[in-house]
């Protein structure tokens, strides 16, 4: 596996698994986009991904000859569709290692999933004095529904504090597992530092004292392998966009007792098995958090996705983002006036920087120039960059189509911006 | 195709690492605070009117080189000028960066601010040449002496 510090080139170049990542970039037709007359260099995946065309390809198929609602018909491209689409459970299912096609519940994206556990279990299990904890790096996502949730019950969010590299400092963390806490919520990997958390660890601690652990899987599903029985989490939420699928769709794993135990979210067809205004009876999970024509072709396009990721492997995603990262860490830290935010052993996908005397705004103005694209802000984790005292990061977030010579692009648009704002 | 020169011209380059008019008002009878939360960028006014005439006027935050030149420059130009000249001001601002005023040379009191011309070109930027005027309506609507009111000014 590539280390992080000190430079690996090996994994870059000699394609020994297969992986080819000029090849790989032909599947992806964005790929190909000028920006200000210059070849794009994306280097925001953590805001959105690339979609290969397989992907393009079964949304397309969708509407041109499965076009039919799923669940409601006995025409037979209503029976395809809805094979297809429960087909696309099945895939899902497979690629986390769930026990069963009925722990997967299609949502929009985490957001949505994190919502959807807030307020059903959330509601359900948090009363006033009882407390959620989460981190100091969490996406607003994941801090926000829980706001919300402590403030209509008269509870308390607990945050477990990082260290100076952005690292979750673990024995805090263990201090504030109480008699009180409801539910643990920690994200895989962080989006504005790259800091991939032991959650295998964290919820090993939570479940020894009966506490149910949700995983914000977003940033970690594009990069790494996620089994969630090796994990043990109760939940696990990832959004379809960021892993090379389309938007809109994103998946909420939930240990099926669980969901079974749980009330519905939202209300409406196909959630229900009957209704009669004296009395609703509910359907079975997943279904049951299923409300309304979902975003079908959306859920297409995410199997695809995932058929795309199992042809690839994501041992060799992981092994090639992992030596990219390296080497994006190396060449980017060499530049005099950069400083890195986030420096974790343990990180994936993400590189935080400042420009000694350059705001980040500035800085991704003139990357744009240069057909680079990096964000630049606060990254909807606004409580990090108060925590490491800067008003917003440039971040360059990698992915497995982006190479070696698109760093080295980066590593020169710097140069340009010192070289403007002398 | 839009050059970066064209936006990060001398003058603002200079007024963004030098900026005048760079601290607090101690008798300042308005102020106001404006943010951008898309980029963080943050910047308070403060004025002493005499009359309506600004008497004084002066800045602080922090934020990108378009935000801290265009609230240098703004302090330096209004110095001086009334309240109706402000606003005028205002108006003839938001359309350059807009791109709705296309010879910055036609109107003669611009002065410094026709460096803002070019934030046109990089639409992006717009919100962060225009939050110190944003801030500055509302320092000049809000009651100097209510206690800080409700959400900051901000360009969302």
């Amino acid at each position: 596996m590539a280390t992080l510090h000190g430079v690996v080139a090996p994994a870059l170049e000699a394609p020994a698994t297969g992986f080819d990542v000029r090849k790989i970039r032909e599947h992806f037709p964005f790929l190909k986009q000028k920006v200000h007359g210059k070849p794009v260099v994306y280097l925001d995946n953590a805001a959105t991904s690339q979609k290969p065309q397989v992907v393009l390809d079964a949304v397309l198929r969708f509407y041109t000859e499965l076009c039919s609602n799923v669940h409601r018909g006995v025409h037979q491209t209503s029976e395809r569709a809805t094979e297809a689409y429960e087909g696309a459970r099945v895939k899902i299912q497979t690629f986390l290692n769930a026990r069963a096609p009925r722990e997967i519940v299609y949502v929009r994206g985490s957001t949505e999933g994190i919502n959807l556990v807030a307020q059903t279990y959330g509601r359900q299990h948090v009363q006033a004095g009882d407390e959620i904890l989460i981190t100091e790096l969490e996406h607003h996502s994941n801090i926000v529904p829980w706001q919300m949730l402590c403030e209509e019950k008269g509870a308390h969010l607990r945050v477990a504090p990082i260290n100076d590299r952005g690292e979750v400092i673990l024995e805090e963390f263990q201090k504030l597992l109480t008699e009180r806490t409801r539910l643990v919520s920690v994200a895989h990997v962080s989006n504005a530092l790259g800091t991939i958390n032991p959650v295998k660890q964290i919820v090993q601690w939570s479940h020894a004292r009966n506490i149910p652990v949700l995983v914000d899987g977003a940033q970690a599903a594009p990069h790494l392998k996620v089994d969630v029985q090796a994990l043990d989490c109760d939940f696990y939420v990832l959004s379809g966009h960021k892993m090379f699928g389309p938007t809109g769709i994103g998946v909420l794993y939930g240990k099926a007792e669980l969901l079974e135990s749980m009330p519905p979210y939202q209300g409406g067809g196909d959630m229900i098995l009957s209704v009669t205004f004296a009395k609703t009876t509910y359907n079975q999970i997943p279904h049951k958090f299923e409300a309304g024509t979902p975003n079908i072709a959306g859920v297409l396009g995410l199997g695809a996705a995932v058929d795309y990721l199992n042809s690839v492997g994501m041992e060799n995603v992981f092994s090639y983002d992992s030596a990219l990262l390296a080497y994006a860490t190396g060449a980017i830290s060499q530049i005099p006036g950069v400083r890195l935010i986030g420096t974790a052993r343990e990180k994936a996908g993400v590189l935080s920087f400042m420009l000694d005397g350059v705001h980040p705004h500035d800085v991704g103005t003139v990357l744009d120039q240069e057909g680079i694209a990096v964000r630049t802000g606060h990254h909807c984790a606004q409580p990090v960059m108060q925590r490491f005292g800067v008003p917003a990061t440039v971040r360059a977030s990698l992915a497995f189509y982006n190479t070696k010579q698109e760093v080295n692009a980066l590593a020169q648009g710097l140069q340009r911006v010192k070289a403007l704002f002398g | 195709m839009a050059d970066l020169n064209t936006l990060y011209q001398e003058v603002i380059l200079d007024h963004s690492k030098r900026p005048r008019n760079c601290r607090a008002l101690a008798d300042a009878d308005h102020h106001a605070d404006g943010y951008n939360p898309l980029c963080g960028d943050k910047v308070t006014l403060y004025l002493r009117l005499e009359g309506d005439r600004i008497a004084d006027i002066t800045f602080q935050g922090t934020g990108c080189a378009i935000s801290t030149a265009s609230a240098s420059i703004l302090t330096e130009t209004l110095k001086g000028k009334t309240l109706a000249e402000a606003a005028s001001l205002f108006e003839v601002f938001h359309d350059l960066v807009t791109g709705r005023l296309p010879d910055a040379d036609e109107v003669p009191d611009l002065g410094k601010l026709a460096v803002f011309s070019g934030v046109s070109q990089f639409p992006v930027r717009v919100k962060c040449a225009s939050l110190p005027w944003h801030t500055l309506r509302s320092a000049l609507e809000k009651d100097s002496k209510a206690p800080q009111g409700p959400a900051a000014t901000t360009t969302e």
